[in-house]
């Protein structure tokens, strides 16, 4: 993979910002979009564009053949069958409609849920919500000193109550990476089902449903360079089958009457009303661009350069590295520099060309526990390079002197 | 845009060594507000006297360096002031942020973070504490008190 072509497939990666190069290591909160991404949305609106699955035309034809190729390539990504894809809005969507449809359906009183305090806001409150509504307890994985969740801390809060078990494979924050093959095993032996948040490893890393496990895997098209307002929940089809509809609309139903409603199997029994047929053809195009990359080549990707940036924020006096403390796992590096606040370090990066995150990162708990209010967050992907690494570590550098400058 | 417009010193001196900084013994009234898009608190106290005058305010919270040092500047401007003058205040701050005619005169040490307008994220750090202090006012008047 040849960083620099790579990077010009990019057409927004070319322009610069504030007059510098752009660097854009934000991807952890939203990927740049390739040409053939964009290419796709538009093909698809100038040539195809018609309601799926109604229309007796050639060209309703198209539409829904195009979503329905869209969910084979979006199921290829996660090595799945493509009636276990349902479309959803993104991972929060998808996290909702799991804790509606499915735990809903098994939580009550007796019955506990398993998350950590590392969980996104969005893999946490679904599931606070739920055990609140049907009485049921909600359980907290202890984190290891890395921030980690380990199979053992896992198995210490896994009982015969469990119905669920739900976890980040990649931490948003902290980038530490879950072993979800163990936490299956142990999910499994007390006749839990594994729910998966993979925002942040489903674009970066291979992520195979079956060799892992997975009951469900949430997952968001924005964040592995499609577009926004479309993303997937994974479900096992038997699963899918117990499941109950959440959303009651057109296009979801077999037969209805003024007092009853049958409804179609699944994955389309949970896509009530038109869906997002564009965002769909997009995430379908993207999850066809990862794969031609390669999933390990991109995690390798990642990987090395997160390392880069952790090792070179570390040679700063005074920036503070969080997460483990070895070599990193993903493509997230969390810091601090010393008396300079994530949000004013922010601004002055934007200065030089840099997007970083700054603030708690949707995950209030963790930044409690780290004693921090807020952090600043370098993510990488397979569009950045050594370059970027450079920029960033230039920027930060030059960040500090400025505030340590002005502060007199 | 230019850093050093942002963070000038006057800005920083009011970060470091913040005035009217913890908390009064005999508020007339607390807010305390959370932005919960960036994690920056902020805890208000104010006093008023009987005619309607701030006689005083004391903030404390943990933010960045906008946030803090907008809320050192803004109680040393409106100490001492009527209600309707602070108010003044504060249309006139958020005016010279939104790059509208502002009546400078009212702002002192504020007019230091003007750069702030360049950096549309952060203009909600600068306001923090306006929010914080419209929010007690108005509630004291919604009490009918006689702070008028």
């Amino acid at each position: 993979m040849n960083p620099a072509a790579l990077r010009s497939e990019f057409p927004l990666l070319g322009r610069p910002e504030n007059g510098k190069r752009l660097c854009y290591v934000d991807s952890a909160a939203t990927a740049q979009k390739p040409q053939v991404v964009l290419d796709a949305v538009r093909r698809y609106y100038v040539e195809d564009n018609a309601n799926v699955y109604r229309g007796v035309y050639a060209l309703a034809a198209r539409a829904t053949q195009d979503y329905e190729d869209a969910r084979a390539e979006v199921a290829a990504l996660v090595h799945a069958d493509p009636e276990e894809i349902i479309f959803t809005r993104g991972t929060t969507e998808s996290l909702n409609l799991l804790a509606r449809g499915y735990g809903d359906l098994v939580l009550g009183p007796g019955t506990n849920v398993v998350t950590s305090p590392a969980e996104h806001h969005s893999n946490l409150l679904p599931w606070q919500q739920a055990a609140l509504r049907r009485g049921a307890e909600l359980r907290f994985v202890a984190l290891d000193e890395d921030g980690q969740v380990t199979k053992e801390a896992v198995r210490a809060v896994v009982d015969q109550g469990t119905r669920v078990v739900a976890l980040a494979h990649v931490s948003n924050v902290l980038g530490t990476v879950t072993d979800i093959r163990s936490v299956a095993d142990i999910a499994h032996a007390a006749g839990a089902v594994l729910v998966v948040d993979g925002a942040q490893s489903v674009p970066h890393m291979p992520v195979d449903v079956h060799d892992l496990d997975i009951d469900f895997l949430a997952f968001s098209g924005h964040k592995m360079c499609g577009p926004t307002g479309i993303g997937a929940l994974y479900g096992r089809a038997r699963l899918l089958a117990q499941m109950p509809p959440v959303y009651y609309g057109g296009e979801m139903i077999e037969e209805v009457t003024l007092t009853s409603a049958t409804f179609k199997e699944a994955p389309w029994r949970f896509e009530g009303g038109t869906p997002n047929i564009a965002g769909a053809v997009g995430m379908g195009a993207a999850a066809r661009f990862l794969r031609d990359i390669g999933l390990d080549e991109i995690h390798r990707r990642d990987v090395e350069l997160a390392n880069m940036a952790a090792d070179g924020l570390r040679r700063i006096d005074g920036v503070t590295v969080y997460g483990p403390k070895g070599q990193r796992q993903s493509a997230v590096v969390t810091f601090n520099v010393d008396g300079v606040h994530a949000h004013d370090l922010a601004t002055a990066l934007d200065a030089h060309g840099v997007c970083v995150r700054a603030g708690h990162h949707c995950c209030q708990p963790l930044m409690r526990r780290l004693a921090v209010a807020s952090t600043a967050r370098a993510s990488f992907y397979l569009y950045n390079d050594a370059e970027d690494v450079h920029q960033l570590l230039d920027a930060v550098a030059a960040a500090k002197e400025f505030f340590h400058r002005v502060a007199g | 845009m230019s850093l050093d417009e942002v963070y000038r010193q006057v800005v920083m001196d009011h970060y470091q060594n913040p005035r009217h900084h913890g908390h009064l013994e005999h508020p007339t009234l607390s807010v305390g507000l959370h932005n919960p898009s960036c994690g920056d608190e902020l805890h208000l106290d104010v006093l008023l006297d009987e005619d309607g005058t701030v006689r005083d305010a004391a903030f404390e919270g943990q933010g960045c360096s906008i946030s803090m040092a907008a809320a050192s500047m803004f109680i040393d401007r409106v100490r001492g002031k009527k209600l309707e003058e602070a108010r003044r205040v504060v249309e006139s701050f958020k005016d010279l942020l939104r790059r509208k005619e502002a009546d400078r005169s009212l702002l002192g040490d504020l007019e230091a973070l003007e750069g702030i307008s360049q950096f549309p994220a952060r203009v909600k750090c600068a306001t923090l504490v306006m929010n914080a202090f419209e929010q007690a006012i108005d509630r004291i008047e919604a009490e009918g008190g006689d702070h008028k």
